[in-house]
């Protein structure tokens, strides 16, 4: 019983004081070259709102979120769907595995070979669209086409997860329910748009959730695909979680950060009331 | 007698089309499937492909697929010029010690919020769950600090710190504890005098070997696939994991497609070697966090 104090005392001190801290953090002007770090009450969110670097960060955000789940979520549900439906082909495993791989692969390396598909010059991306007699893009170099690169690496990330999840909630419906279905002559696409696709709805809510979170929190992505050669990263995409770092470590102020970081515990906690929310009203329904 | 033969027969005509429709509805789909899969797969495999090819092939327009003449110059290279296995030996410590802490604390406490289900302990278990809405990327700033306060800075010691603990996991440990570890298995052998620890060691642990085997999976790739965090811990050469090492050897002046691409596939492969034979206990693990019901 007394063993889990040591679990509470990690807890504690990697995990609630930190979130605390970083509260706290947000009402300070806390900079680390500056002795002085007095209360400052709300002006760093203030400030947030008049900083154009904070606004094209949050907005470039909230599209890579939004864009990943509009791509992935129908994707993932028909993927799944098929998958299900050939479940006893010798091939299953292999569909599954494939989907899933480039969630798990090291992100950087991943990103990487993506980096080189939209390359402007040597890309195949480039090359299969002149074939097409479509005209070469500098996709790494357009703010809105970058942003389009990074929702497609988003998405492709993404996808894996998704389907695992909905092949988990398709073995959990009902086979009794379909054999009706079948009996009062409704097709496969029918049974999937009238039965599994009201019956996945929770599992829906609760993926799209997920990738929502993930999608606020892309960092890496927008690092790797919209950097130069100069080491300049986000010069092309600004996201919130560079914005972030760049504020506390480039330009040393913690505090400012903090509050930034305190904008995106906020819209994750909006996502996931909203989901809980969802799920409750279906409850009663 | 002739008009219900011929209905049979052209019943059976109908069941014969239909199968056949059937048959070619499933080809169309593995059709469709397989195609997907191997997009999927495809910018992996242009990368491994790019590993072998020369500077030249590898500014020949239209790029090729395949290495002509594949070549090992760009591991050798690579491995030559930078510290990659370095880099590789850190991430490899930071994961597995990760994955150690992550088990150690999960099964502990997992298996404490299980069986003793007090209101104080229920509160607790509560606050844990509710931090983990909390993405990390909103603490991290303030826990580098505490790092750097430690000293840690630049260590897999610091890196450490901020993976030492998952809430999913405690939670994943706990319902298999409520479902799998039957309190009268725990009762007999404190009759027969055996201890807390004695029990927890050769009871408890054995029963949770499937969760732990996907919760240890889980946590490895994690930390394997970490970066924001070890971005800021880890800023001196020698003490980068290999994200960021790759991260940071890309945006160098002399950027070298092939040499990047065979730092990156040396990356690689081994974790999707690792991955496919761990793909059971990976799949467990990452479908049980959809069952938070």
């Amino acid at each position: 019983m007394m063993a889990i104090l040591p679990t509470l005392a990690i807890f504690a001190y990697v995990r609630l004081y930190p979130i605390v801290d970083t509260l706290r953090l947000s009402f300070y002007k806390w900079d680390i070259l500056s002795k002085r770090k007095p209360f400052i009450g709300l002006e760093n969110f203030r400030e947030l709102m008049g900083d154009h670097l904070f606004q094209s960060a949050l907005i470039n955000t909230t599209i890579i979120a939004f864009g990943v789940l509009i791509i992935t979520i129908p994707a993932a549900l028909v993927i799944a769907a098929l998958i299900f439906y050939r479940t006893r082909s010798r091939l299953s495993g292999f569909y599954e595995t494939a989907v899933f791989i480039p969630h798990v692969v090291s992100l950087v390396p991943a990103a990487m070979a993506w980096k080189w598909i939209f390359d402007a010059r040597l890309g195949p991306l480039n090359a299969a669209l002149s074939f097409f007699g479509v005209e070469p893009q500098a996709w790494l170099f357009d703010p809105v086409l970058s942003v389009i690169c990074i929702i497609v690496l988003c998405s492709w990330q993404a996808l894996g997860y998704a389907v695992l999840i909905y092949l988990v909630g398709f073995k959990n419906l009902p086979v009794s329910l379909y054999e009706a279905a079948r009996l009062d002559g409704a097709s496969g696409p029918q049974s999937f748009w009238h039965l599994s696709v009201p019956m996945l709805k929770p599992i829906t809510l609760y993926v799209s959730v997920v990738t929502l979170i993930s999608g606020f929190n892309v960092y890496a992505q927008a690092f790797i695909l919209a950097s130069d050669a100069q080491g300049a990263p986000g010069r092309q995409v600004r996201v919130l979680v560079l914005d972030m770092l760049e504020n506390s470590f480039r330009n040393y102020r913690v505090g400012y950060a903090a509050s930034e970081a305190v904008v995106l515990l906020a819209i994750v906690l909006l996502l996931t009331l909203v989901q809980f929310g969802l799920l409750r009203e279906k409850g009663k329904a | 007698m002739t008009i219900s033969s011929d209905h049979n027969a052209a019943e059976h005509g109908e069941g014969r089309s239909l199968r056949r429709k059937k048959q070619i509805v499933d080809v169309s789909i593995d059709v469709f499937l397989f195609v997907v899969s191997i997009l999927m797969l495809l910018p992996l495999v242009f990368l491994v492909a790019n590993a072998f090819k020369t500077p030249a092939e590898m500014l020949a327009w239209p790029p090729t697929i395949i290495p002509r003449d594949p070549t090992l110059e760009n591991f050798s290279a690579v491995l030559g010029e930078t510290p990659l296995l370095r880099w590789i030996g850190n991430s490899l410590s930071f994961a597995v010690m990760s994955m150690i802490a992550i088990v150690a604390t999960s099964a502990i406490a997992g298996y404490i919020f299980g069986k003793f289900r007090f209101r104080s302990m229920n509160v607790i278990f509560a606050l844990f769950l509710a931090t983990a809405v909390v993405p990390f990327e909103v603490y991290m700033i303030p826990l580098y600090f505490q790092v750097k306060a430690l000293g840690l800075l630049n260590s897999t010691w610091g890196l450490l710190i901020g993976y030492l603990v998952m809430s999913f996991g405690i939670f994943l440990i706990r319902q298999n504890v409520i479902h799998a570890v039957p309190d009268e298995l725990l009762e007999a052998a404190r009759i027969d005098g055996a201890g807390e620890f004695w029990i927890f060691l050769h009871i408890v642990l054995p029963l949770l070997r499937g969760p732990l085997g996907a919760l240890s999976v889980l946590a490895f790739f994690q930390a394997w696939t970490a970066f924001a965090w070890p971005m800021i811990i880890a800023t001196t050469q020698s003490s980068y994991t290999i994200e960021v090492g790759l991260a940071l050897f890309q945006t160098g002046f002399t950027v070298d497609l092939g040499r990047l691409s065979a730092a990156s596939a040396t990356v690689l492969i081994p974790s999707i070697l690792l991955f496919v034979i761990l793909r059971r206990n990976f799949v467990q693990g990452v479908a049980s966090t959809g069952m938070k019901e």
